[in-house]
């Protein structure tokens, strides 16, 4: 089995982040990179899915400047075999240029299976995963909590609000990874020394028009601070007043 | 995936590592957030190894992770090594203690003074954490002067018959084969010490753990006791010879442990700092008082000077040029340091830095170990001396 995943380099958005001069993007200071966690998981999958039912290969694909070799030769160090680097000094915000570029690579590589992560974790967008299966003329399945691939198809569960939903689907497909499948393995100490040996071809990018611009980025206003209504049992019906009329908790 | 620890970096070390040594350094980084850390204050409490770690760690490769490949190890340099075993240390320093011992007290001793069966029997073992070793030097009465020790090895027909005791044995009583250091001629002749690859199954040896620990209590410790023991012939390390190649050992461990204090450090200040600015008092986080401050601006000075020193040791090291001196420096440097920063993070914590949920206090209590063992802070002292005066002191 012939497996893509493709990965997005990512800030690590639990550490504290500014937002840079112009207002459109953050600050890249002190900002710390990884693989997007989703998509993490979906190399995962594909790792476990060649382990299990071999023979196969495993190519990570990433779009980005030289930085995102580092995050290639991540997953490579997971136990990816090859990577493939779609050069760009940028990164355009418009998912469907970015498809465009991954859809050029993937649709004569006689993928069987193309992987995503659900969506990226800094932009959020959720749409390169299926505007490349349709590029690709491939079907899609979004927000995969469970995959199992048979001889030529797969089925996929879906977790709904309240319900679970299983889709089967025919092979090649494109399936976007949520959280929970399969929790990423850590690249041990041989994996990142047999990462440098490993094939990382580099293209450029073939992104077409990117029509969709960032206009500002701003954080949350700071939360106001909380107020000190009393103190001891006599504060407790004023207390209970604001809950039930201000903040309307009760 | 990645860790939630930021690490301090005040100086752009980071820009000093290799793409490598960042990855291993944030893989290991990532496995102590995940496995170690949920689970060490329990251990500490209890007084015990957390022996379910071993696979784990065995399986990404921390053993032994400088030694070559061929023998079933990463093959890593030797400052991806270090930043392993800073990372480890910031966990718990009995952890480190775990990985320094095998690594480099039984598995550098077998590569560097073993023979080719030797290696290819042990270390595969070793690193894959079949075997579990500890090394056998220090004795109730020969500490800072291993080279007094009484341990006998005599020549028989059948072999080589142990007798003595070792005393404050790290990984001893999970060991499964231990590295014994012995006399093998008259009991004042140190160039006749000898190294000696003993299973633990050997008739006659025994191991029990050292009781009432206050320091290093997620870690082994035990006394070791070698009756009669009788190994084979080729129980010998070949190509070892005085009191130079357990010395040697040591070397190669103390060079892991000064990365390590950077990691209790770190450990420390990053609880500190964070402590710092969420506690409130007088209306205020403790942060933005000066005394507070104070203690940051130290922790910090001393942190990144402490990372820039050992850097370059480990850059010497890859270019084989580093000395036992300089690796005397660093340990003598860093882990005084990294014992400042956990008793001032612990005073900052004011009585919470008592609690164990903390990390300070589990830290300032192990680096009294790590300030005492490996050569006590005081021995380096005289080491330094010795190397610029060319005077000995002991």
């Amino acid at each position: 089995m012939k497996i893509a995943v493709c990965i997005k380099r990512v800030p690590d958005m639990d550490l504290r982040f500014s937002i840079g001069a112009g207002g459109k993007a953050l600050d890249p200071a002190g900002l710390k990179y990884d693989i997007a966690d989703f998509d993490g998981y979906a190399v995962e999958v594909g790792l476990r899915l060649v382990e299990q039912q071999g023979p196969g290969e495993v190519t990570v694909i990433s779009v980005g400047p030289a930085a995102v070799q580092e995050t290639l030769r991540k997953a490579l160090g997971m136990g990816a075999d090859r990577a493939i680097q779609l050069a760009a000094d940028e990164l355009p915000f418009d998912g469907l240029a970015i498809a465009r570029a991954l859809a050029a690579e993937l649709k004569d590589g006689g993928y069987d299976l193309v992987l995503f992560g659900r969506m990226a974790t800094d932009s959020a967008n959720q749409t390169v995963g299926p505007m490349t299966a349709h590029l690709m003329g491939v079907p899609c399945v979004t927000a995969v909590s469970r995959l199992d691939i048979v001889a030529g198809g797969g089925t996929a569960e879906r977790q709904l609000e309240g319900a679970s939903e299983t889709v089967a689907f025919p092979l090649p497909a494109v399936v976007t990874i949520d959280e929970g499948v399969a929790r990423p393995r850590l690249p041990s100490l041989k994996g990142i020394m047999a990462a440098k040996k490993k094939p990382l071809d580099v293209r450029p990018a073939q992104f077409g028009e990117a029509r969709l611009t960032v206009q500002s980025i701003a954080l949350p206003p700071d939360r106001p601070p909380g107020r000190i209504v009393g103190e001891g049992a006599d504060a407790v019906p004023e207390l209970v007043r604001l809950l039930q009329t201000e903040a309307k908790v009760l | 995936m990645a860790s939630t620890f930021a690490g301090v970096d005040f100086y752009d070390v980071d820009g000093l590592l290799s793409e490598e040594e960042r990855a291993v350094r944030d893989m290991v980084r990532a496995w102590v957030d995940e496995h170690l850390m949920p689970v060490i204050g329990e251990a500490y409490i209890k007084g015990e190894f957390p022996r379910q770690l071993i696979p784990g760690m065995a399986e990404l490769g921390f053993l032994g992770a400088n030694l070559p490949e061929e023998y079933g190890c990463a093959g890593l340099n030797n400052v991806a090594y270090g930043l392993i075993m800073q990372e480890l240390e910031r966990g718990d320093s009995g952890i480190r203690s775990f990985a320094s011992v095998q690594g480099a007290l039984v598995m550098y001793p077998i590569y560097a003074f073993g023979s080719e069966e030797q290696k290819k029997h042990w270390l595969p073992r070793l690193a894959s954490g079949k075997d579990i070793g500890c090394f056998g030097l220090t004795e109730p009465d020969y500490g800072s002067n291993p080279g007094g020790m009484i341990t006998t090895a005599r020549e028989t027909k059948d072999g080589w018959l142990l007798n003595g005791a070792k005393m404050w044995i790290t990984n001893g009583s999970q060991a499964t084969v231990s590295i014994i250091w012995a006399k093998t001629g008259a009991i004042d002749d140190v160039k006749s010490i000898r190294g000696f690859i003993v299973p633990s199954s050997t008739k006659g040896y025994t191991a029990k753990d050292q009781k009432g620990k206050l320091s290093l209590r997620a870690s082994d410790t035990s006394e070791i006791v070698l009756q009669d023991c009788l190994v084979p012939k080729d129980a010998i390390l070949p190509k070892s010879g005085g009191i130079k190649s357990p010395l040697m050992c040591l070397t190669q461990a103390r060079y892991g442990i000064a990365w390590g204090g950077i990691g209790a450090a770190m450990a420390c200040y990053d609880e500190a700092l964070s402590y710092a600015k969420n506690r409130i008092m007088f209306g205020k986080p403790i942060g933005q008082t000066q005394l507070q401050q104070s203690r940051l601006a130290e922790m910090l000075t001393e942190i990144t000077k402490a990372q820039l020193l050992t850097l370059q040791l480990g850059r010497l090291k890859d270019k084989g040029t580093m000395t036992p001196d300089q690796v005397s420096l660093a340990k003598r440097n860093n882990i005084n340091m990294a014992c400042e920063a956990a008793r001032e993070s612990r005073r900052l914590l004011g009585a919470n830095g008592i609690l164990a949920e903390y990390h300070s206090m589990r830290h300032m209590a192990n680096l009294e170990s790590v300030y005492t063992y490996e050569g006590t802070h005081d021995m380096h002292t005289l080491i330094l001396g010795q190397a610029v005066t060319g005077l000995p002191a002991f």
